[in-house]
């Protein structure tokens, strides 16, 4: 037994109990359960493998559940680890196609810093540019429930700061409710509410890092780590 | 796939840009070529080629001059440029259609692509026999050979674009709340929009040769038939113009595709 609902339910951006994905044989999704509370900003850690992208994917409504149940709001939007432009449409074109409000494309745009660029070709954007063009695009649908998929994995260091203040402003002003999934400990924990880790197909453990701005992440960082298997948090 | 089939023009396929020539030196490019044309009219003029073997260049200028004021030429064109567009046409929708339809759908993919990947092993041109037993010896075989030759390339290439369109943009569309017609317009068109001007380009070159062999095979008008027709008196000159005629058009059909390349495909610059 199986079911997406698409439904807001109560409060909460994502629900899911139970949920099993198979694989030929091998359970990647064993029984998992999980809430992100409306507005709530959840970090998914995991290391390669324990079924993050397949749990985001069913999320996504890109992939079917073998059996549980998982309901999410009617607007979902996902930001994917590339950017996924259409490379022959503009950017403002890229965010505002497929989208059925009648929101102001433009507004989102300047939002995220790309007002300038609205009418760019996406090749002509540098990887910053086009993963805030990608987050415009996911944005713009207003979603009770964004879904990140490391979208910050392929840029350098300095962009990913700058991206990581930027995602706390967007979420602060939209407040959907986010599940990021991640391999980055320390973005987990500078970023989310809570701290999830995902370990053969389940939930293994749940933190709060606490108020923000958080600037002594050691402590926690070090459990995660060992949480994750790496050993005297020498990542 | 490959790009140098016979008929396509010859010519290096998309290498590396042409090295920038230094200004005002384009016209040393021109020297051989001119002085070839030089050799051959000293050639003709002191004998040594004979006229019914080769006409010299200035006797085919001429030549070119009479047929185009007495009306044979232009003609000629023109019955070959309008077998040429329909034949085209013909066989180009019918190659985009199917490509898309066998790019699209499962089923579509399993009952199209089979047959048509076994039949385009056949040289269309082979055919000719077949199509004049099937169709006589008037417009319809040559436009229909046309269009043979034509359909291959261009559903092979629409085919494999329609099948190569990044599965990620899909899934993009598919989260992003794209309609069908949406994914169609937005996605998988554009996306096959490369290989298909691909096809394009080689199934132009196709057309052109399609049409030169079915007039030379016979005919009793167009370009083909007019060379057909010097030949039987010996006119060397007025073969060399069909010929000079028939390279001019390929030169033409295919800046006309790059032309269409460059603004189809300008988010690539």
């Amino acid at each position: 037994m199986s079911a997406r609902a698409s439904a807001a339910t109560g409060s909460s951006a994502a629900q899911v109990s139970g949920l099993v994905r198979e694989f030929s044989g091998r359970r990647v999704l064993d029984g998992l359960d999980l809430t992100v509370d409306a507005g709530e900003f959840v970090a998914l850690l995991g290391r390669s493998g324990s079924g993050k992208s397949t749990l985001l994917r069913v999320l996504a409504g890109l992939d079917v559940p073998d059996a549980g149940s998982v309901s999410v709001p009617s607007s979902v939007a996902v930001a994917f680890q590339e950017p996924r432009l259409l490379p022959w449409r503009s950017v403002r074109d890229n965010v505002a196609l497929g989208l059925r409000t009648d929101t102001d494309v433009d507004r989102v745009l300047g939002e995220v810093g790309l007002a300038e660029r609205a009418d760019a070709w996406p090749l002509t954007l540098s990887g910053g540019e086009a993963q805030r063009a990608s987050l415009a695009r996911a944005l713009v649908r207003e979603p009770g429930l964004l879904l990140l998929d490391e979208p910050f994995g392929a840029l350098d260091a300095l962009t990913r700061i700058a991206m990581h203040d930027l995602v706390l402003d967007l979420w602060e002003r939209h407040r959907p409710g986010i599940l990021l999934v991640t391999h980055d400990v320390d973005e987990a924990i500078v970023l989310a509410d809570r701290v999830l880790v995902l370990d053969e197909g389940r939930i293994v453990a749940d933190h709060a890092p606490g108020p923000r701005p958080r600037t002594d992440v050691a402590a926690l960082r070090a459990t995660v780590l060992s949480e994750l298997g790496v050993v005297d948090g020498a990542a | 796939m490959s790009t140098t089939l016979p008929g396509a023009p010859a010519r290096a396929v998309e290498t590396a840009p042409p090295r920038r020539q230094e200004p005002g030196r384009a016209w040393q490019r021109w020297i051989s070529p001119v002085a070839i044309l030089v050799i051959w009219q000293l050639a003709s003029s002191t004998g040594l080629l004979a006229e019914d073997e080769l006409a010299s260049p200035i006797r085919v200028v001429q030549a070119a001059w009479d047929v185009t004021l007495s009306g044979e030429l232009p003609e000629g064109l023109l019955v070959s440029l309008v077998r040429v567009v329909v034949g085209f046409a013909l066989g180009a929708v019918l190659g985009v259609v199917l490509g898309v339809w066998s790019g699209l759908s499962r089923w579509g993919g399993l009952i199209i692509d089979p047959p048509v990947q076994m039949l385009r092993t056949l040289p269309h041109l082979a055919l000719v026999p077949l199509f004049i037993l099937w169709f006589g010896v008037q417009e319809t075989p040559k436009i229909l050979l046309v269009a043979l030759g034509v359909l291959f390339p261009i559903y092979l290439n629409v085919h494999a674009g329609v099948r190569g369109v990044d599965p990620k943009l899909l899934e993009m569309a598919q989260v992003s709340g794209f309609d069908r017609r949406e994914v169609l317009r937005h996605v998988v068109i554009p996306g096959a929009l490369p290989s298909a001007l691909t096809g394009l380009r080689l199934s132009l070159g196709i057309a052109w040769l399609s049409l030169v062999v079915a007039e030379t095979v016979s005919a009793d008008s167009g370009l083909g038939y007019l060379i057909m027709d010097a030949r039987e008196f010996l006119r060397t000159d007025v073969i060399v113009v069909g010929l000079v005629v028939y390279a001019l058009l390929g030169l033409g059909t295919d800046a006309l595709v790059r032309r269409i390349e460059k603004r189809a495909l300008r988010w690539r610059s």
